[in-house]
């Protein structure tokens, strides 16, 4: 669907940078921006082409050891080669994980923790998987198994105890996780450094470095969103939680485009870790709430008293449908946009030769492109319809207005 | 295989719905910065914002196609 939808998006590339230089006047920044992005795209793109033709070598290296020792060969391994399953592919790229593809064969195994009856637990996740990369069984405390990606206690045979598994608290750091912990570390050393540097040479003074590079994001979002959505009086109180919900976004967006190590991860494109951002813009949002607000939403002001009981659960089921409507539109974008670079990626191997990858690698650094406008965009309509809601919530309303409107 | 053949039906025809809302968008605002070049910035942002939530409704059949898909 994206195919439509490319032609409009490249003029919005287009547009979305001369709006950053017309309006923050950082024309200097975006150049070194620019180059920067030139360098880590051609980065990116050797590396794809690189491991593209490994996997390459490796795949035909695999079908004829296959042949050679076919007899001997495990089923599972059989089908692996045989045919190259596209969705299953995308889904376990996108999906949470125990273990961090770090280069090769070599993969981070990271611990996994568990909370059952008999207290705390924690081991390599190296031992829930065999040498093919299938579940294995580890004996701890209970016996456990990944089924289907998620930890569970087996019996002896190997089959799931739902009883015990129920009593099982999984709090394992898996890859997003582990992910997180990076973005948290980023975050903290960037903006603490610009903190810093704002509590050495005040406000007066023309910003340095990290600083200046985090000011013209920091004011876009008071001008751009918190002012104009929340107003000039009360914003200030809401600038911590934009900020936080912006650069939380945008850094975890940023670093799931990064195809190797320290990215990868797809945390924003994760639905516990959209709902949970949902479920703070839900609590802030109704917490400030004010008390016209709720008589919008329970007792529509000017309306007959039969529409007002009828207006009454909808606007009811509209407080839970906003922060829903965030939590899934950020989920869905950056889903989308990983399994579009994969799809290209996979193609490739759809088609069994490398040159098809002579399409699949510029189109898929294209799509790169235009992903990077979107997971900047998707942070700033996150905050933005965060600052809408809270701003709706804390607006004070006249009321002659509506009681004009009801004697019409 | 039909599943899989719906689903794809369905992500289609999100895409001419959300292409055609896109498309609108931008006629309003090329419309909207021609009658008015002074607020062309005002004008692009917010068309910008209003296409990603018309992309949104469209991922949103992506992703419905996606798990009806598996």
């Amino acid at each position: 669907m994206h195919l439509f939808n490319f032609y409009q998006e490249l003029r919005l590339f287009k547009n979305f940078i001369t709006i950053f230089a017309a309006n923050f006047e950082i024309g200097m920044y975006l150049n070194r921006f620019k180059s920067l992005l030139v360098v880590s795209l051609s980065l990116m793109a050797i590396i794809f082409s690189t491991a593209v033709m490994a996997n390459e070598n490796h795949a035909t290296a695999d079908t004829n050891h296959a042949a050679s020792t076919a007899a001997t060969t495990a089923p599972h391994e059989a089908k692996e080669e045989g045919d190259f399953n596209v969705t299953e592919t995308i889904l376990e790229h996108i999906k949470d994980d125990h273990s961090w593809h770090l280069w090769g064969h070599t993969s981070l195994h990271l611990p996994v923790i568990l909370y059952t009856s008999k207290g705390l637990e924690y081991f390599s996740s190296e031992k829930l998987v065999d040498e093919h990369h299938e579940p294995a069984v580890y004996h701890g405390n209970f016996d456990y198994k990944l089924v289907e990606g998620k930890t569970k206690i087996v019996d002896a045979n190997g089959n799931v105890d739902i009883v015990a598994s129920k009593q099982l608290w999984d709090f394992s750091i898996t890859k997003n996780v582990a992910s997180l912990f990076i973005s948290v570390i980023i975050l903290l050393v960037v903006l603490l450094s610009a903190a810093n540097a704002y509590k050495r040479t005040g406000i007066k003074s023309a910003p340095k470095g990290l600083q200046s590079f985090m000011e013209p994001i920091v004011l876009f979002v008071r001008d751009e969103v918190a002012i104009p959505n929340i107003g000039a009086k009360k914003y200030g109180k809401y600038m911590p939680f934009l900020l936080t919900i912006f650069f939380l976004i945008l850094t975890n967006n940023f670093l799931g485009l990064i195809p190797f190590f320290p990215g990868g991860a797809n945390v924003s494109g994760n639905i516990a870790f959209t709902m949970t951002l949902a479920v703070c813009v839900f609590i802030v949002v109704n917490l400030n709430a004010n008390k016209s607000y709720w008589e919008h939403i329970f007792w529509m002001p000017g309306m007959h008293w039969s529409m007002k009981l009828f207006l009454a659960p909808i606007e009811l089921i509209g407080v839970f449908t906003k922060p829903i409507s965030l939590m899934i539109r950020l989920f869905a974008n950056i889903t989308a946009g990983h399994i579009l670079v994969l799809s290209l990626i996979c193609l490739i191997f759809i088609f069994k030769t490398v040159f098809a990858s002579a399409i699949a690698v510029p189109f898929a650094v294209f799509i790169g492109m235009i992903e990077l406008l979107v997971a900047f965009l998707q942070a700033f309509i996150f905050t933005m319809l965060a600052a809408m809601y809270i701003g709706m919530a804390t607006e004070e309303h006249h009321h002659e207005s509506h009681e004009g409107a009801a004697h019409h | 295989m039909v599943v899989g053949s719906v689903a794809a039906i369905g992500a289609g025809l999100a895409a001419i719905g959300a292409g055609i809302g896109i498309g609108q968008i931008g006629k309003g605002a090329v419309e909207g910065i021609a009658r008015q070049p002074e607020a062309a910035n005002e004008i692009r942002s917010n068309m910008i914002v209003a296409a990603a939530f018309v992309e949104a409704v469209a991922l949103f059949a992506v992703v419905v196609a996606l798990l009806g898909n598996g």
